[in-house]
């Protein structure tokens, strides 16, 4: 009974629908994108993703203000992936399969990206991928909006070698994305006459550096070069700071500490010590002015901007763009893909680009000197965008628009 | 010889921290046979106290030493008498029942004031390094050191001389005897356990100018303290002291020599295989059973 009732009603309202071309698979239905928000808000990787989430959510919320996206609503389906990738590629699944998004953005950690990267491959959906992270993928399924290891470091080791001397003490948190970063400082320390002193590896969530710090007193290197993650980067750090090293003599150089960690430590932790990023709060534009003040305005006075939140907020409007060239039934993952290849649009640190071959981003890299104010000065800033290089690590290895090369 | 004074000091300086946590968890465990699990997030509270008082009262850490303690140990009665005290003698429900509160706990800090790491600021006076014995030694490492065998000192008075800890040691030997004496186990149970709580988030408040302070902090340092106490023996103060520099030295050493991720598995390791050996860890208090 009930059956016919909703089949009456189906001829009744619905007949339309039977000449549109997949009905179901209608992504854009009554004026309204859906999009999936995949960043953690609760567990250990919580402390970040959660601005990323702000992030996302401010832009979103911003396209919606000045009219959505030809007329269409962007409407965010926010999941809590709890830091676990298994759960990652459990809502990756539930927004891609369940939800029909047409596209998500998320994940923090590599290892929440490798997770949820088979849900994307085999639904041929898109993922927007928006931190810097080790390079070394490929995948036609993911946009790349971070740093890769040639943006950041190819400027950074010899300004380093440069200024403090060619020894380097490389210390990382056990896993993938500081080994490979280490793996390519080293192929530069080689090739600039710089060399590995100790190369050492902390478990994640690590807090206890005494140890570490006694090999830097013993073995005095130039440079100490972190890519020490989360909560670890502030205890690593006070206890330098208060252990009496001194960053004039040898400063941590480091690819991860951002606004977010320094918030944290303290300024009179971090000042002295350098990061290179694309991006950083007190870059001035009036494109950042506006970021920063709209998201102060959101989410409090107090929050700070940074090198993946903005890449978040950025990576949001070019996907507006790239929905935007196109006619309302022709949304799908696919064409999304194909319309923002080689788009272009003025982000917070400049103008950025998405690679057609690879689908990475063209940044801007810079190298900053945290004060003890809390924020950054900006010392060197790079006169041109820079191509990512996903594979710079590895010669022989091309990312293509056909994929993975090797020569 | 620097180098070898240097980490000896680097190993007091990580054991002080250690039985600084521990501590509170030794006092509940041995004298309360609870499983806490909470206990992490007891820490994880005392350093949120620490961070309250500074961002909205201006008040320094020292200053906000005894409020904090204060705070978490009521927090730990609250517990003790609205939840624990129903599940005497259900160890497995207990230690269910202390994983629920973490978890509450955890999340409850989260929505109230936030995911973000917290900045706790360490006292300017001992910011800076001295010297000891030739090598430059954290002011701040020497002041936790003395504050750790300080409370300590504190905690074996209250156990050994005064009322409290007499009839709570009468409980410990057995139950039913000692009330049939009058003593109020309850009571006793309630402020033992409000006690161990405070001793936690002063632990928590004490270590946070040092390390980071965030919802799950705790998880690592409930770890770290379950090992100092298994590894001691329960009910066995001076155990956990003792347990406390063994693993400080050690993980110290075997991180200097190698690195902290084989100190941590090796660590482990060495545990697992004594209580295999000596199931009632190193340092075993005799008791009536």
């Amino acid at each position: 009974m009930k059956g016919a009732a909703a089949f009456g009603a189906f001829a009744g309202t619905g007949m339309p629908h039977i000449w549109m071309k997949n009905t179901d698979l209608a992504v854009a239905a009554n004026g309204e994108i859906k999009v999936g928000v995949l960043f953690s808000l609760t567990g250990t990787t919580a402390i970040i993703e959660e601005s990323l989430n702000k992030a996302t959510i401010l832009a979103i919320e911003e396209i919606n203000a000045a009219g959505g996206i030809n007329g269409m609503k962007i409407v965010p389906i926010v999941e809590d992936p709890a830091s676990d990738p298994a759960t990652f590629s459990e809502k990756a699944r539930k927004l891609v399969v369940g939800d029909k998004c047409v596209s998500v953005f998320g994940s923090y950690t590599s290892a929440s990206r490798k997770a949820v990267l088979p849900v994307f491959e085999r639904q041929n959906n898109l993922y927007w991928y928006p931190t810097l992270y080790e390079g070394r993928e490929c995948s036609k399924n993911v946009i790349y909006t971070g740093a890769v290891p040639n943006q950041q470091q190819d400027d950074f080791v010899p300004w380093l070698i440069k200024k403090f001397g060619p020894k380097f003490y490389l210390i990382g948190s056990n896993y993938i994305y500081p080994k490979e970063e280490n793996n390519y400082c080293k192929k530069l320390l080689e090739k600039h006459g710089g060399q590995v002193v100790a190369e050492e590896y902390v478990p994640l969530g690590h807090s206890e550096f005494s140890s570490v710090i006694n090999k830097m007193r013993s073995s005095q290197p130039n440079v100490i070069f972190s890519t020490v993650v989360g909560d670890s980067v502030v205890a690593l750090h006070r206890q330098y700071r208060a252990a009496g090293l001194d960053p004039e003599k040898m400063p941590m150089a480091s690819l991860t500490t951002s606004e977010n960690e320094v918030a944290a430590m303290g300024g009179e932790a971090a000042a002295g010590h350098f990061t290179s990023a694309p991006y950083f709060m007190v870059h001035k534009s009036p494109e950042n002015e506006k970021f920063v003040a709209a998201y102060q305005k959101r989410w409090g006075a107090d929050k700070v901007t940074h090198f993946v939140s903005e890449s978040c907020y950025f990576q949001t409007y070019l996907f507006k763009q790239a929905v935007e060239k196109l006619a309302v039934s022709d949304i799908s993952p696919n064409a999304i893909r194909d319309a923002v290849k080689g788009a272009e649009t003025i982000a917070p640190q400049g103008k950025v680009r998405i690679e057609p071959a690879n689908l990475h981003s063209w940044l801007w890299p810079k190298i900053a000197q945290a004060k003890s104010n809390g924020q950054f000065e900006i010392l060197v800033e790079s006169p041109e965008w820079r191509k990512p290089l996903p594979y710079a690590a590895y010669p022989g290895q091309e990312c293509t628009e056909k994929g993975l090369v090797t020569n | 010889m620097d180098q070898f004074v240097q980490q000896v000091v680097t190993g007091l300086s990580i054991g002080s921290i250690l039985l600084l946590v521990a501590l509170g968890l030794s006092i509940i465990y041995g004298s309360m046979g609870i499983i806490n699990l909470a206990h992490g997030e007891f820490v994880m509270l005392g350093a949120y106290a620490a961070w309250m008082f500074q961002q909205f009262f201006g008040l320094g850490l020292f200053a906000s030493l005894v409020p904090i303690f204060l705070v978490v140990a009521a927090f730990g009665w609250f517990i003790e008498r609205y939840v624990l005290s129903f599940l005497n003698n259900r160890p497995l429900d207990t230690i269910l029942a202390t994983w629920g509160v973490g978890i509450i706990l955890q999340q409850a800090v989260r929505l109230l004031v936030g995911g973000e790491l917290r900045y706790v600021q360490m006292p300017s006076s001992l910011a800076d390094s001295t010297n000891l014995l030739g090598v430059p030694v954290s002011a701040y490492r020497i002041f936790l050191f003395i504050a750790a065998v300080a409370l300590f000192g504190l905690t074996w008075l209250l156990m050994n001389r005064t009322t409290i800890g007499m009839k709570l040691r009468a409980i410990v030997q057995d139950r039913s005897i000692s009330a049939s004496f009058g003593i109020d186990a309850r009571r006793i149970y309630s402020l033992t356990f409000a006690y161990g709580a405070g001793l936690a988030g002063l632990a928590g408040a004490l270590v946070s100018p040092l390390k980071s302070v965030s919802p799950e902090m705790g998880t690592g340092y409930v770890v770290d303290s379950f090992m100092v106490v298994v590894l001691g023996g329960v009910q066995s103060l001076a155990g956990t002291v003792f347990s406390s520099f063994i693993l400080g030295e050690v993980s110290g050493v075997v991180a200097f020599l190698q690195n902290d991720t084989v100190a941590k598995a090796l660590v482990l390791l060495a545990i697992i295989v004594l209580i295999r050996f000596r199931p009632d860890g190193l340092f075993t208090a005799r008791i009536r059973a």
